[in-house]
């Protein structure tokens, strides 16, 4: 296909497209250039200037809620073989109970997307990366099975796949005998889509999670970071983890 | 192929089975011999029907899919052109009772079997076009990063460029 045809298709495509597109348009021009202009091409690569974190905030996550978790398995279809020790998980919840006051807290665990991952230093096979935007993957096509990586991650956030699959998501390619792990649903976040379980904890207005590029200080993880205290888990290992909590 | 058509010809001449059915095929030099290949659901333009030409793709297909792999893993490049994603939503019908991989008639195995090639593309992707909750999303805010509602971004950065200068004017 030529080059014009293709911006002929995109132009049809983008006049024609959204009605909350061609409003802002009209209301601010300038708005919607600099937002554009934000946005990753799709035929651009990720970069380092971006690090894309997580902040959850435990004094609202309820005790007994799990949205996050049904989100992500739904969106990724982690379907269950009633083998809960097997089963695959890429976020869980936890629940933390101070044994001298009775109090209870509780929150998701997930891959913590360390900027210096043990779970890639350990895989001898290079399945395990790190990609520039600090997203932690594994490229399936790879790995080998060996599981290193799973006895490497201190957050136990890591699965294998014990069962042969069928129709898995088109953006969420898994199998048999491969590792795998939450993606920060890398398919979306290219997209500039938030994560399956940000938006669950949203749309139930809970608003526990803030997701976001950590590396750009107006961003509103960032902001919060900024203004509230927050804790890393395992801050010791001294992994920088991608994932922050407050009130913890 | 021609020498095989031929002798048909002349057997069925002889046997005096000819019918102007078979005259036509014959003449149209129809090949039987091959796969039986399903029809893609579109054209990729209007002069070519796949994302390169037929040829080429037939040869080369795992090249372009291997490539395209490897820059949308490690790099996040998704540009949909040589995605296998797109092979399977443009060739493989999204019927419920449509055939599946493990079924001769599903377009991947219809030549894989053919040529005795196993495939291990879909022990971990869709071997048909799935809908998904996540298709349907790109336009609400609420599930936008950033708190202003940004177009989808599924355009490279050529479209973004003649976008910004064209469009809306050059700042
Ligand atoms: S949390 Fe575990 S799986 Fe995730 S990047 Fe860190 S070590 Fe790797
Ligand atoms: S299981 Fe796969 S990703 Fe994990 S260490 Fe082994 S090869 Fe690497």
């Amino acid at each position: 296909m030529s080059e014009e045809s293709n911006i002929d298709i995109y132009r049809r495509r983008f006049m024609s497209g959204t009605a909350t597109a061609a409003a802002g348009l009209a209301v601010a021009p300038g708005v919607m250039l600099t937002e554009v202009a934000r946005a990753k091409p799709a035929d651009q690569a990720v970069s380092s200037d971006i690090r894309w974190g997580m902040l959850i905030d435990t004094n609202k996550c309820n005790e007994g809620c799990n949205d996050c978790v049904t989100a992500c398995n739904e969106e990724h279809n982690l379907e269950g073989f009633g083998r809960p020790a097997t089963d695959a998980q890429w976020i869980r919840k936890v629940t933390l109970k101070d044994k001298q006051t009775g109090n209870i807290q509780t929150l998701p665990m997930l891959c913590q997307h360390c900027e210096h991952p043990p779970c890639v230093d350990v895989c001898p096979t290079g399945a395990s990366f790190k990609r520039e935007d600090g997203i932690v993957l594994v490229d399936k096509h790879i790995c080998i099975g060996c599981r290193y990586c799973m006895m490497a991650c201190p957050y136990k956030a890591r699965s294998f796949v014990h069962e042969k699959l069928q129709d898995q998501m088109p953006y969420s390619p898994r199998g048999k005998g491969t590792v795998e792990s939450c993606t920060f649903c890398v398919h979306r976040v290219d997209e500039d889509i938030l994560p399956a379980c940000v938006v669950a904890c949203k749309e139930e207005n809970h608003n526990a999670i803030t997701f976001g590029d950590m590396n750009d200080p107006d961003s509103e993880i960032s902001q919060q970071l900024k203004q509230h205290s927050s804790r890393q888990v395992r801050a010791d290992l001294e992994l920088n983890t991608g994932v922050r909590y407050r009130g913890i | 192929m021609i020498k095989y058509s031929l002798i048909t010809l002349l057997f069925s001449l002889l046997l005096g089975v000819y019918t102007p059915g078979t005259a036509a095929d014959v003449a149209s030099g129809e090949d039987t011999s091959g796969p039986f290949i399903p029809k893609a659901q579109r054209r990729f333009s209007e002069e070519q029907g796949c994302v390169e030409p037929t040829g080429e793709m037939r040869a080369n297909h795992m090249e372009y899919i291997l490539d395209q792999r490897d820059a949308t893993v490690h790099e996040g490049i998704r540009t949909r052109q040589y995605s296998l994603q797109e092979c399977i939503n443009c060739h493989v019908s999204d019927a419920e009772d449509a055939p599946r991989v493990d079924n001769e008639e599903h377009f991947c195995s219809s030549c894989h079997t053919y040529a005795a090639v196993s495939i291990d593309c879909f022990q971990c992707h869709a071997d048909r076009p799935v809908k998904s909750r996540f298709d349907s999303l790109s336009n609400s805010s609420m599930h936008r990063i950033g708190s202003a509602a940004v177009p989808p971004t599924t355009l490279d950065s050529e479209q973004l460029k003649v976008l910004s200068n064209e469009d809306f004017g050059n700042e």
